[in-house]
C-alpha cells in the first residue's frame, strides 16, 4: 500500500527521486521543487499536518547539508519523509514552509539555531534555543560537544558575575564515577570511552 | 528555639516573665523559620519541589511553606534544575532582586554541578553566578533531601552572626 503510494508520488512528480527507509515512504527532491510539492502535498495529497522538520550534516561530503521534512496525512494516516540536499557548504539556504504551514515557523527557527540553514522567506529567523548573537552552530559536526569559550549572553551580568560560558569538562565523564564493568546502573558505556577529552585529541 | 548551640536561659522562677538571649539568637529564630522560598524551578527538580510543598512532604513544617513568585519577598532561591547558559543570566538578576539576607540552596545534581549535562549549553554548577549555601545530592533529590537542605539552611543561620551584620561595618 504505502509502495504503491510513493510509487504513484514519483509518478506525478518526476523530479523525486525514491530513498531507502526503513520505516516510512522517503523521497529526495531537489531543493528548488521543494515549494512546488510541499504546495502539493498539502493541496493534493493530503498531507495536511507538517510534523518536523530537521537537518543532517554529512561532514566532509558535498552538498553537506540536507534538510529533512516529515509530513504526516491526518486523512490517510500516513507519513512521508521528504529529504532535500542544500547547495550551499557553508551558508545553506532553503525555501521556507511558513506560507504553507505555520508550524513551520519554530522547526526552520531550530534548524537555522542548530545548523545554520537559512530560511528564505522566513518571517522572523531568529535563534530559538541559543542566544542571539552565539557564534556557532551546535549540532554541525565540527562544533565540538564541550562547547566554545565565550561571554554571557548578558552584559550586565556578565560584568556582575565575571564569569563566562566555558568549554564542559569532557574527562571522567558524568557516569564515569565506577571503573566496575558489567552491570549497567553501575557502568554507563558511554562513560567508560575517554577517546577524546582534554588530554587527548579528537581521534580524526 | 531547639537548634543546638543555641544559649536561651530561662528560669521562671528567678526571672519571672524575662526570657534573656542573646540578640543574634534572636534574630536568627526568626529568620530560620520563615525562610520564604524563591521557587526556581528549571527542570524536573521542580517536580520533586513542588511534592515539598504539598500536603504529604508539607514544607510548613519548617516555616517555608510560602512560596513567593516574586523576588522582593523571598528569602531563599531554590535552584530545581538544569541552569542553562541562557537562563543564568536571568536566574541572577532575580537573585540581585531579593532582599538581604538570603540564601541559595541548589537542588540536585544539574544545579550542583551541572549535572549529567556536560554540554555546551550547561552552566557546569550554579555557584559560577551565585553564593550557594546549601548543596543537594540526588537527580532528582527525594523531597526529604530537599527538607534535610532547609535544616541544614536552619542551623547554618542560627550560626550567623545577624546582630553584627545589622550594623554598617
Amino acid at each position: 500500500m504505502e509502495d504503491l503510494k510513493l510509487s504513484q508520488l514519483t509518478g506525478s512528480y518526476p523530479f523525486l527521486t525514491p530513498r531507502s527507509s526503513s520505516d516510512h515512504p522517503a523521497v529526495n527532491c531537489p531543493v528548488e521543487n521543494l515549494l512546488e510539492l510541499a504546495g502539493a502535498l498539502k493541496e493534493r495529497e493530503g498531507f495536511d499536518l507538517l510534523s518536523d522538520i530537521t537537518c543532517i550534516d554529512w561532514f566532509r561530503s558535498s552538498p553537506r547539508f540536507s534538510a529533512v521534512y516529515h509530513f504526516y496525512s491526518s486523512i490517510d494516516h500516513r507519513y512521508l519523509r521528504v529529504v532535500v540536499p542544500l547547495q550551499d557548504d557553508e551558508h545553506p539556504r532553503a525555501p521556507s514552509l511558513t506560507g504553507l504551514w505555520p508550524a513551520a515557523d519554530w522547526h526552520e527557527r531550530e534548524a537555522y539555531d542548530m545548523f545554520g540553514v537559512e530560511f528564505e522567506n522566513h518571517p522572523d529567523l531568529r535563534r530559538i534555543l541559543m542566544w542571539e548573537g552565539y557564534d556557532w552552530h551546535p549540532l554541525r559536526k565540527e562544533f565540538p560537544l564541550a562547547g566554545h569559550d565565550t561571554e554571557l549572553p548578558d552584559e550586565e551580568i556578565r560584568r556582575e558575575s565575571g564569569t563566562r560560558v566555558i568549554p564542559a569538562p569532557m574527562e571522567g565523564g558524568p557516569f564515569a564515577a565506577s571503573q566496575e564493568r558489567g552491570i549497567m546502573s553501575r557502568s554507563e558505556p558511554r562513560g567508560a570511552d575517554e577517546s577524546w577529552n582534554e588530554s587527548k585529541e579528537k581521534p580524526q | 528555639m531547639t537548634i543546638p548551640g543555641d544559649e536561651i536561659g530561662y528560669d521562671s522562677r528567678v526571672e519571672g516573665g524575662v526570657v534573656t538571649s542573646r540578640l543574634d539568637a534572636a534574630i536568627n529564630w526568626v529568620r530560620g523559620h520563615s525562610i520564604w522560598p524563591m521557587p526556581m524551578g528549571l527542570a524536573c527538580c521542580g517536580i520533586e519541589l513542588m511534592a515539598v510543598g504539598a500536603s504529604r512532604f508539607d514544607i510548613g513544617r519548617f516555616g517555608s511553606e510560602v512560596m513567593r513568585f516574586s523576588p522582593r519577598q523571598s528569602d531563599c532561591m531554590i535552584v530545581a534544575g538544569t541552569v542553562t547558559y541562557k537562563m543564568a543570566p536571568a536566574v541572577r538578576r532575580i537573585y540581585d532582586q531579593m532582599a538581604e539576607p538570603k540564601w541559595v540552596i541548589a537542588m540536585g545534581a544539574c544545579a550542583s554541578t551541572g549535572g549529567m549535562y556536560r554540554s555546551y549549553a550547561t552552566m557546569q554548577g550554579v555557584d559560577r553566578i551565585l553564593p550557594v549555601d546549601v548543596y543537594v545530592s540526588g537527580c532528582p533529590p527525594r523531597p526529604e533531601a530537599l527538607l534535610d537542605a532547609f535544616i541544614q539552611l536552619q542551623r547554618k543561620i542560627a550560626a550567623e552572626p545577624s546582630a553584627k551584620n545589622l550594623v554598617p561595618a
